[in-house]
Parts: structure tokens; C-alpha cells; sequence
């Protein structure tokens, strides 16, 4: 999947999470800031890796994240909606996100 | 026997809402992908339902997904990720004919055979939200042997009906109609959304009314009226103690092989011992009336 546009999803809400995709040279780097990073900052990056393989999304972006306490199934959803939009794809391939 | 007395409407796109609404167990959740999204989220809403359905947040409650029209630009792909995602019940808003049931029932078992879900495990629901619904109400709800039942939608079937919501007068057809309809095709029957939240009272005087004329329950917007509502469904002592008795009645009426029930000297059939049965549940799932 390429990013090819700057795109957005998500809230700034308690348990959500607002994720900003924007295109970039080299390979993929990944900003989180959370308000449970300490406690939960390696399982949100880990959710956030197995989304970007999913998804074919290895370099080329930019991904920053404000967590607000999302649950794993909220990371995911807000993290391919952002992506899916960056990469100006109207439909979802839901074979890829099983 | 499944218990449907409170369905929770959750906004498909609030992930506040889907992450807590599970704590106040009502009987079935229904996340909403139409009206409740705006335009530009239908997308991010449906992948949030999608994975809400595929956790396993939600288990132990019945899960309903409420689609777009399968006529606008955004039912088939709500339909993919409910289906897809596991959804319990698909509900269908705005359901104007028999056909429009048998083309949700179509689309859905294509999805069942190409994600490999079991074939019939789909339940459907139709909402019914119009004066055609009503009239062709049972043709609805006897058009799918997937529909689990149907609903009267208030808000806008009063616009169709060119009136406003009041003292349930204006909804009197409607719900007469549409629970006759649920009752003759024998599946569950939905009341609609009480949406004056603060008003306790008023919300309690229209569950009565609808307990009365037979509703399964009654679809909520609110978390706090899960509680009023499975209360006011909950038996009394007194009821529970009766139907405690017509079921040991019939117990020992089939042990002793004999073909007629008798409590205190009086004939029971099998339609009290089925209402024995529906009291006695309901006081399993939320005790006795308080």
C-alpha cells in the first residue's frame, strides 16, 4: 500500500485514539504518544506493527498517534482507517484485515 | 428461550461508547452504522464495528448490527463487515417490503459462503419505519426464516404519518400492527426509542404500556434505562412462586405419564406452562421485581 496523502482518523476522546498518516521519504516511522505508555506503549507498537504488515505499509509514511486509552480492537480500526484513507482506497480488501 | 427486553443503540463511531457499554449487560447491543455516522465516517465507523465484533468484548450479548439501506452507496459494505466481523443479527432500518428482506437474506448468505461462515448463522431483523412497513408488516415478517423479529422505528415513521411523537396515540397503529405481525410469523416484537432520557416516569409508563400489549422489549438509547426496563419486565414473587408451580405440575404430569395437567384442582395446557416458563426465565436473567 502506498501513502500517497496526508489523512486522519480517530478522536482526541477518552478511549480513542487520533492517528495522523502523512507520505515521507524512507522507511516508516511510527510517533506514539500516550497517556498509558508506560504501561501499555509496547502493546499499542505491537498492534501497530501487525496493522502496517497487514496492510503492506513499510515505508514512505509518517504515522503519529495520540492515545487516549484505546482498547486493541480501537487502535486497529483507527490505525486502517487512517491508512486506508492516506492511501486514497475507497475499498476495504476485508480478506487482508482478518 | 432468548431473552430480548433491551436493546442498546452504540454509535458505530464512538469508541468511548463501544469500549464500556458491555459493563451494563443489556440484552442485545446494536451498533449503529446509519443514522447515528456521519457521511465522512461510515467508513472508520464500520472498521471500528468490525473489530468491536471480532474481540471478544461484547461476549454473552447478543450482537446486532444496524446496516445502511442495501439502496445507498454504504449498505453492502456495512453488510461485508458485519458479516464478516460475526455480527449475531443483521437490522435492517427502513424496511418497506417483503423483497427488501429477501435481498438483505440474498446478499448475506453470498458473504456467509465467501468468508466461510456457516450458512444461516446470520440472523436478520427488519425495522419498520413508514405506513407501507406497517401495512406490509406481515408479509416482512414472514419473508426470511432468518428474522429473529421486527421493530417499530418512532421517529420516522411519525414524519411518514405527517404527525409528532406524544402520548404513544400517534404510535397506536403502528405498534398494534407490527406485534400482530411479529406474533403470527412467531418471532420477537421491538417497541421504540424513548429518547426523553431525564424523564423516568414517562419512559416507565410507555414500558408498561408496551409490556402490556406484548412486546419482547423495547430498543434504548440510553445505558441508565437497562436497568428501569429489565425491572419493570422482571415477574413479581408472586408470579414466579405460581410459575414455579404449573412447571413442577407438568414435570410430575410427564413422569407419571399422564397426558393432563392439574394444579389445585384446575386444568393447565401448554400455552400456561409455556408462559410459566418465559416468567421464570426472566427472573433467572433479572431477578424479582423490585
Amino acid at each position: 500500500m502506498q501513502i500517497i496523502q496526508e489523512a486522519l482518523a480517530g478522536t482526541l476522546e477518552s478511549s480513542d485514539l487520533f492517528v495522523r498518516v502523512s507520505p515521507s521519504e524512507g522507511p516508516l516511522e511510527l510517533i506514539l504518544n500516550s497517556e498509558v505508555q508506560h504501561q501499555f506503549g509496547d502493546q499499542i507498537r505491537k498492534v501497530a506493527q501487525e496493522t502496517f504488515a497487514k496492510l503492506g505499509v513499510s515505508e514512505g509514511a509518517t504515522v503519529i498517534i495520540e492515545d487516549k486509552g484505546a482498547l486493541d480492537c480501537v487502535i486497529e480500526a483507527r490505525l486502517e482507517a487512517a491508512l486506508l484513507r492516506a492511501a486514497g482506497d475507497k475499498s476495504v480488501e476485508w480478506e487482508t484485515l482478518s | 428461550m432468548t431473552l430480548r427486553r433491551s436493546m442498546l443503540f452504540i454509535p458505530g463511531s464512538n469508541a468511548a461508547m463501544i469500549s464500556t457499554a458491555f459493563v451494563f449487560k443489556p440484552d442485545s447491543v446494536m451498533f449503529d452504522l446509519e443514522d447515528a455516522v456521519s457521511l465522512r465516517e461510515k467508513d472508520a465507523a464500520r472498521l471500528l464495528v468490525y473489530h468491536t465484533l471480532k474481540s471478544s468484548l461484547y461476549d454473552g450479548i447478543e450482537r446486532v448490527v444496524r446496516i445502511n439501506p442495501l439502496s445507498t452507496p454504504y449498505g453492502k459494505d456495512d453488510l461485508e463487515a458485519a458479516v464478516r466481523g460475526g455480527a449475531d443479527v443483521i437490522r435492517l432500518p427502513k424496511t418497506e417490503t417483503a423483497d427488501d428482506v429477501k435481498e438483505l437474506e440474498t446478499c448475506v448468505e453470498e458473504l456467509e459462503r465467501k468468508c466461510g461462515r456457516e450458512v444461516g448463522s446470520t440472523l436478520l431483523m427488519a425495522a419498520i419505519e413508514s405506513a407501507s412497513g406497517v401495512i406490509n408488516s406481515v408479509a416482512i415478517a414472514t419473508a426470511s426464516k432468518r428474522l429473529m423479529g421486527i421493530a417499530v422505528a418512532g421517529f420516522d415513521y411519525v414524519v411518514d404519518m405527517q404527525t409528532e411523537r406524544g402520548d404513544g396515540s400517534e404510535l397506536f397503529y403502528a405498534r398494534c400492527a407490527v406485534l400482530h405481525a411479529a406474533r403470527a410469523a412467531k418471532i420477537d416484537a421491538f417497541d421504540v426509542v424513548y429518547s426523553d432520557i431525564n424523564n423516568e416516569e414517562g419512559f416507565l409508563k410507555e414500558v408498561d404500556v408496551i409490556k402490556r400489549l406484548g412486546f419482547n422489549g423495547k430498543s434504548l438509547i440510553n445505558p441508565r434505562q437497562i436497568e428501569l426496563l429489565h425491572n419493570a419486565y422482571a415477574p413479581t414473587q408472586e408470579d414466579v412462586d405460581y410459575a414455579n408451580r404449573v412447571v413442577a405440575a407438568a414435570e410430575k404430569a410427564e413422569t407419571e405419564g399422564l397426558g393432563v395437567i392439574a394444579l389445585n384442582g384446575k386444568m393447565i395446557d401448554a400455552p400456561i406452562v409455556d408462559s410459566a416458563k418465559r416468567v421464570l426465565s426472566r427472573a433467572q436473567a433479572s431477578g424479582v421485581r423490585r
